[in-house]
């Protein structure tokens, strides 16, 4: 039987996440993949479709870096401090590159989820009618008779993203996957996906039962990552809480371009407008990236606006071999 | 005595006061998380609060920051995923009331989470969404919502509907096929509304303590109908504010 493969964060991220895939990393406020979304940043990637129910600050530093066209989500806020600043300056002025948004409902988005794992091309639900939400996604929105009794129903199209990335508690060396606590919407999203990248605490020989488990078989998932903390500063529990301060203080540092710039770039993390070599996993030239980086405002949006120009940018067939080869 | 308290303290006590005859509570984040939380303390100790985050009966010693925080989870009854809360609990009208925020509100009680402006498109300010908003005001068997009172929530028309309160008047609901009975009760730093049983028209039925009928009006965005005799709330008792502080307290700490 086909097992998980155990890789470095920056291996994983590498092999698994391209220019231009559908990459949902999903954690409902518990177990978000934190320090992948970072390694996807570090590693320069464009033009992704982000998705996600409840993108948090992990999606805004993906967005104010310039890795995002397209953003599909149901809630973008800070939770319980306000708003996703980088986010909300993508929308409002296209910085640092025009984001394109689609967006739902909680019960839409794991509706889409459930129907992306299930194999069917769309799922069923009350919910939207009467909303704005009804009238500006007609591709992914409408309404269904059902067939036994007559009524006007919901559907939401499938969601199958190319790439799903989550976070966990455990896994053993083949891979298999175990998370407990706030289960949130993950393992429909590896299930929904193409190619399945997990990073946990920690690698174990063997996998202890805990009350509330939720397994994720590693013949499910492509790449398996150990990167300890990975979902602060959410949380994750048995091992450590969430770290409240860290949500507030991005408040400041989001708010302004500059400040924002000047955290990514101490972070080791590329500005718009720099592409790291994705041939030199683990963010490529730190020199010129430096370099660009102290112009404040982030660097060349002439660059960004070339390789925005090309939809879908990428070369996916070369991706999806290889995780074929892997199957 | 308590003479000394704020507007949104008066308010968060308004709103647990409200839950009192509720039996389970689907939560949303901020203000109707704190009048919750204070109405498990007072009102109603045997409340189900129940967090979109798969968290069933929970009982957090501290206000939650977001939906999904590890107190939530380790406090409650039962803890399910996603699919399981919207699909199961939420979606078949299994859950009493839904108590939700708003950043604008209007005269039929429809709610905007999602853009200011009429331009979807190009926003003026980009809110963070939806959330599960839309399909706790369909399917709770009703609904609260608890929002700060002025010209900037209280519009006339909502720039966008995120959730459906009484659409554009009487009958909507049903057209709709929305099966819980919508908003019955908003609560404001300022005082009471109910949608009026004929025109679904949210109508001034209370003002806090020291608030006038006229300063209601000047924070509505509609010419505001006023029932005939307008009630004054009770100030919040000793205890209640007790219990308030002592959860924010706490809450701070952590």
């Amino acid at each position: 039987m086909r097992v998980a493969d155990i890789v470095s964060l920056t291996e994983g991220v590498a092999r698994l996440v391209s220019d231009g895939d559908a990459v949902a990393l999903e954690g409902f406020t518990h177990l978000i993949p934190v320090e992948a979304g970072n390694e996807i940043i570090r590693q320069g990637r464009r033009d992704l479709t982000l998705i996600r129910m409840t993108p948090d600050i992990v999606y805004d530093r993906m967005i104010g870096a310039g890795c995002a066209r397209k953003l599909i989500f149901s809630w973008g806020g800070n939770p319980g401090v306000g708003s996703l600043h980088r986010l909300r300056d993508a929308v409002e002025h296209g910085w640092p590159v025009p984001l394109e948004i689609e967006e739902h409902s909680h019960a839409g988005m794991v509706n889409r989820y459930i129907a992306g794992a299930s194999g069917l091309p769309f799922a069923i639900l009350r919910g939207y009618v009467g909303t704005g939400l009804m009238d500006h996604y007609p591709e992914s929105v409408a309404t269904v008779t059902c067939p036994f009794t007559g009524e006007d129903l919901v559907a939401v199209s499938a969601l199958n993203p190319d790439v799903a990335v989550v976070h966990a508690q455990r896994a053993d060396r083949s891979g298999n996957v175990q998370l407990w606590g706030i289960p949130g919407v993950q393992k429909e999203a590896v299930l929904a996906a193409d190619r399945g990248l997990v990073t946990v605490e920690e690698v174990v020989d063997e996998l202890e039962p805990v009350a509330g488990q939720v397994i994720i078989p590693g013949w499910v998932v492509d790449c398996v990552a150990e990167v300890p903390g990975g979902a602060a500063p959410s949380y994750a529990q048995g091992y450590y809480d969430r770290d409240n301060t860290v949500y507030v203080a991005w408040d400041a540092i989001s708010r302004d371009r500059d400040r924002f710039a000047a955290w990514l770039d101490e972070h080791g993390m590329p500005p718009a407008g720099v592409r790291a070599s994705a041939s030199e996993p683990g963010g490529g030239d730190q020199a010129g990236v430096r370099a660009s980086a102290s112009e404040p405002g982030g660097g060349d949006k002439t660059g960004v606006r070339a390789s925005a120009s090309e939809p879908g940018g990428g070369d996916k067939t070369g991706v999806r071999a290889s995780a074929g080869d892997r199957a | 005595m308590s003479a000394d308290y704020s507007a949104d303290e008066m308010m968060s006590v308004a709103a647990a006061r409200a839950l009192h005859d509720c039996t389970s509570c689907f939560v949303g984040i901020g203000l109707p998380s704190t009048a919750a939380n204070l109405a498990v303390r007072t009102t109603v100790p045997d409340l189900v609060l129940i967090y979109e985050s798969g968290t069933i009966g929970t009982r957090p010693d501290r206000l939650p920051l977001s939906i999904g925080d590890g107190i939530l989870a380790e406090t409650a009854d039962a803890v399910v995923g996603v699919p399981e809360i919207f699909n199961y609990w939420l979606q078949p009208g299994r859950i009493d009331v839904g108590f939700l925020g708003a950043a604008q509100i209007d005269r039929f009680a429809n709610i905007n989470t999602t853009v200011i402006g009429a331009d979807y498109e190009h926003p003026k300010v980009r809110l963070p969404g939806a959330g599960g908003a839309p399909e706790i005001a369909g399917a709770c068997r009703r609904v609260i919502v608890v929002v700060r009172q002025s010209l900037r929530t209280f519009v006339e028309q909502v720039d966008f509907i995120t959730s459906v309160g009484y659409g554009s008047g009487p009958g909507t609901r049903e057209r709709l096929g929305l099966r819980g009975r919508g908003p019955v009760l908003v609560i404001t730093d300022l005082g009471m509304l109910r949608p009026d049983p004929q025109t679904c028209e949210l109508t001034l039925e209370a003002v806090h303590p020291g608030v006038t009928v006229d300063d209601v009006r000047a924070a509505t965005g509609w010419d505001l109908r006023v029932v005939d005799d307008v009630a004054t709330s009770l100030p919040p008792t000793d205890e209640e504010l007790h219990v308030l502080r002592d959860l924010q307290a706490r809450t701070s700490r952590a």
